[in-house]
Parts: C-alpha cells; structure tokens; sequence
C-alpha cells in the first residue's frame, strides 16, 4: 500500500505537491526539487502538462521511488492509445510506481506541438476502467496477464465548473468506474468548494483540494490565459495588485485556501510553480 | 456535403512544375456548392492559368466527381482534350481527384484540399457535425455529437477545462457536453449519462472503408 493510500485511509490530512520532468535529459534539478519537498506524502509527476512536450513522466517517477520518494504518476489520454497506456501502466508497475492520477490531458492547441495529432483512444472514465481491469488481471481485450499490476488511482475534478450539476455526473462516473482519491484542479473560492463537497462527501471518495501558489497579479494573468479550467478571480488579483509584498500575499492567499479546505476536504494538492520552500508556511496555522 | 478549399495558388504552381498543357476537371456537387471547384472557379483557374503562361486544353464539369464510372465516362467524352494534356488539373474533393487519378494515366494534380463532411449553416458557412465514427452515439446524446462536436471527442462527460459552458480549445464554442446536458435536461432524460460508455471500436472504420448494399 503506497503511503498516499495509507494516509487517506488512516483519514490524515494528506499534502502533496508536483514536478515536471525536465524538457531534456538532465534531471538533477527535478530530483533537487523533489527532495526538498518536505512533509508531503506523495509528488505528483505531470505528463506533457500544458501539452509541451517533455521527459517521460514514468521515467521521472521511477527515478523517484529509487531516490525513496513516492510519486504520483500522471497520465493523460492525450498521446497515447488504448495500447500504449496500457503497457505503460504495466511497466509503471514493474518500476514500483503504485499512485496514479487519470487525466483526460489539456488541449494540443495550448502547448509547443499545437501541429500534433491529439490521440484521446480512451477518456478519463474508460482509462480508469481499464486500470481496474488491469488490477483483476486482464486487459482491455480480455486476456489473462502475467501477474497483475495494482495501483492506488485516483483522477482530477474542477468543482468550480459551471454547470455544476454536469460536472457532477462526469465526477460520479470517475466515482464509479473506480477513482479511489480526487486532486481538484486550483481553486480560490471556498465557497464553490464548500458546495461541491456538500455534494461530494456522500460518495465517500478522498479529495485533495488543489491550491495554487500565485506569486503575483501578473502571473495570475497569466495562468488565466493559458492554463485550462484555472481561473484567478478579479478579488485576488486585485489583493496581488495592491500589495508592494506579491509573493508574501500570495502565500497569505494559498494559507487560506487551505485552511478552507481543512474544513472540508481530506487533503491539499499543493502547486507552488517553484517556490516549495514556501510549503511550510501554507500549512502553518 | 464534403467540404473542400482551393490550394493557394503558390502551392498550386509548385506541384504545376513545367507541365504546359492543362485539362480541367471540376465538380457539379460539393466542390460547386462551397465555391473551390465549380464552373465558375474552373474559369477562373483557367484564366489564371494562361496569365502564368499555361495553355488550357479544354475543362469539363463532372456531376458527382466522386462516381468513379461517371468520371471515367465524362473523361472519355473529352477524350481528345484530355489526350493534348500533359496533366489534369482537378479541382474537386480529394475522393473525387481519385476517381479521375483512376479512370486515366494521365498525371492528376489536385487543386483542391479536402476539409471535412459538413452541414450548411449558411451559403459559404460550413461546420462539421458528424466524423463518420462508424458507431453513432447520437441517440444517447440528444442528438448533439460528442466525436466531433467534443475537442477531445470523449464519450463520457466535459473535461475540466470547459468553462461555463464553453469549450476549453476554443472559447468562443459551446462545450459539446454542455450542449447535450441542455438538451437532455429539457427532454428530461439521462442518456448517455445513465452509463459509462465503453471505449469506442474504431474498427469498424477500418481504413479503408468498404460497404456493399446487400
Ligand atoms: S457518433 Fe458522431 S461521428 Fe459517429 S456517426 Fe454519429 S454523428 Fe457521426
Ligand atoms: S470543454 Fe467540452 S467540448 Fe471542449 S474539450 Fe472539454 S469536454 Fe470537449
């Protein structure tokens, strides 16, 4: 049992944090980065995020569990089909790699290949099926494995996305085909939160409320531009804009979300975008 | 309809290289309608053709370019045109330039690039509604197609990225899911949310397709 699952089952409030591989072959600031993330339980290894492109995550992740951290392994359905996501997930298995979180994966158009061929075989829903399946010791086509895999997957939800009732389904359908823990995408209204974890907390699924370190109104700009589903509301921005301090606002403004999010999910999933050794101080108080 | 544009005319040039004498070969049904291969752009082409030095051999406009025995008929009426060329120019959807590439062993250039299979908003307005997937959804999603209509053609409900109700690749577009939520609301049903659908047999588009009515 990885020590994500073990957290979430012993209803720890659980942390963890994000890497991106390296966009060429020298990992030692990612492998820097990930030791020095202290006090979370598992770190996140996102997969072509934003659709550029970049190392394997599963590569990173295996350097990962050699260097005794826990990964979380991404994967998109974005550039890969039904084949190559599935002996992937073997191989992550025969590298050690136990956490997975199940994304459908950004739009092409976002990244530094716009030109490529989307791929999208299987969406989120069908992916997290075939890990199942996979864990019973078959294949999507039905054949017998060599010895099964067995992960703890879990899978992404926006709470904040409108119409919430739509959203709700496609969160419920993650519920059933197997999702075992959430990390929503950043939010900033604890309110929406709140509402959606009314909702939510009657499947019985852990979520991790994601929270996103904005380091200032110009990067909060930013993000709204070019980062899907991620959207800074004016109330914050204005704070970031008044501030002569940004980044000590913006860690006053990540300290409580996740605070809010003490109150009603089961963890946080914390995105710094380089300012981990400011961890610490989101989870004081 | 097949939706169909005409390549730029440097394009056009560069694949022309110093072939002399043209024969071309429009399309009286799609390529007409959405204005890249019809009788008038045909003369245009041709008018375009001699200002660049090229000699035309004559022109004929097929009435479905994609009948391969009715291109090869229509051909062979201009037989003697066709024969003085020393390649066919053929402006009609890449279907129809095959027809033509099959019926002669003349070099065939296409003028043409092959877009989508699309509905007619309005005159010289076209949007693609449906992807020939070979296993239609459509009753299950009030009639809105997520294979094409969705970005990311999933089959099971939005992506995080749509945003009050708006497609996260293009903003200015409706989510397709939120579209068919909408409409499955009004006519109160669940659809295809009352299961998850299971991954999509491309199979059954084999590439390439071949049907035979029985
Ligand atoms: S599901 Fe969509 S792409 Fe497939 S046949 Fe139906 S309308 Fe066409
Ligand atoms: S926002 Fe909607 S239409 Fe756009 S990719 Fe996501 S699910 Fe598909």
């Amino acid at each position: 049992m990885s020590r994500l699952a073990r957290q979430l089952a012993e209803h720890q409030f659980t942390v963890t944090a994000e890497i991106a591989p390296p966009k060429g072959v020298d990992v030692r600031s990612a492998l820097e980065h990930a030791r020095s993330l202290k006090g979370v339980a598992a770190i996140n290894v996102t997969d072509n995020q934003g659709a550029n492109m970049r190392m394997s995550p599963m590569a990173l992740a295996a350097l990962l569990v050699r260097e005794g951290v826990e990964p979380i392994l991404q994967m998109t359905c974005r550039d890969r089909n039904r084949m190559a996501l599935q002996s992937d997930l073997l191989g992550a298995a025969a590298l050690g790699i136990e956490n997975l979180l199940i994304l459908s994966g950004d739009h092409v158009r976002f990244g530094d290949h716009p030109e490529s061929r989307a791929v999208f075989d299987l969406d989120s829903v069908q992916f997290l099926e075939v890990v199942r399946k996979m864990e019973a010791g078959r294949d999507l086509a039905g054949r017998l494995l060599q010895g099964a895999p067995s992960f703890f997957a879990g899978a992404a939800v926006t709470p904040a996305a409108e119409p919430f009732e739509l959203m709700f389904r496609k969160y419920r359908k993650k519920v059933d085909a197997g999702a075992r823990f959430f990390q929503t995408q950043a939010f900033f209204d604890a309110e929406k939160l709140k509402r959606f974890m009314d909702e939510a907390s009657s499947l019985g699924v852990p979520v991790m409320a994601g929270v996103l370190l904005v380091k200032s109104a110009g990067a909060a700009r930013f993000i709204n531009e070019h980062i899907p589903g991620v959207r800074v509301p004016d109330g914050i921005i204005g704070r970031l804009e008044k501030t002569v301090e940004p980044l000590e606002e913006g860690v006053a403004i990540a300290r409580e979300l996740v605070a809010a999010a003490r109150d009603c999910c089961q963890g946080v999933h914390l995105m710094t975008l380089g300012h981990e050794d400011r961890i610490p101080d989101l989870l004081k108080g | 309809m097949i939706i169909s544009e005409q390549k730029s005319r440097e394009e056009l040039l560069e694949s022309i290289e110093d072939k002399n004498r043209l024969f071309l070969v429009g399309c009286a049904a799609c390529a007409t309608a959405c204005k890249s291969g019809g009788e008038e752009e045909v003369f245009r082409m041709q008018e375009w053709l001699i200002s660049v030095g090229r000699e035309v051999t004559g022109s004929v406009i097929i009435d479905e370019a994609c009948h391969i025995m009715r291109a090869g008929r229509d051909l062979r009426r201009h037989r003697d045109q066709v024969e003085e060329a020393d390649a066919l120019l053929v402006m009609t959807c890449g279907a129809g330039i095959q027809s033509i590439s099959s019926s002669s062993e003349k070099r065939v250039i296409g003028a043409l690039d092959t877009l989508f299979l699309g509905n007619i908003r309005r005159l010289g307005q076209y949007e693609e509604k449906c992807s020939l997937c070979g296993e239609c959804i459509l009753n299950e999603t009030a009639g809105i197609c997520p294979v094409t209509n969705c970005a990311k053609g999933l089959l099971n409900g939005p992506c995080g990225g749509m945003e009050e109700g708006k497609c996260e690749a293009n903003r200015e577009i409706d989510c397709a899911w939120s579209l068919i939520f909408d409409r499955l609301e009004k006519q109160q049903r669940r659809g295809v949310f009352a299961r998850r659908v299971p991954p999509k047999n491309w199979g059954k588009t084999g590439k390439p397709g071949r049907h035979k009515i029985r």
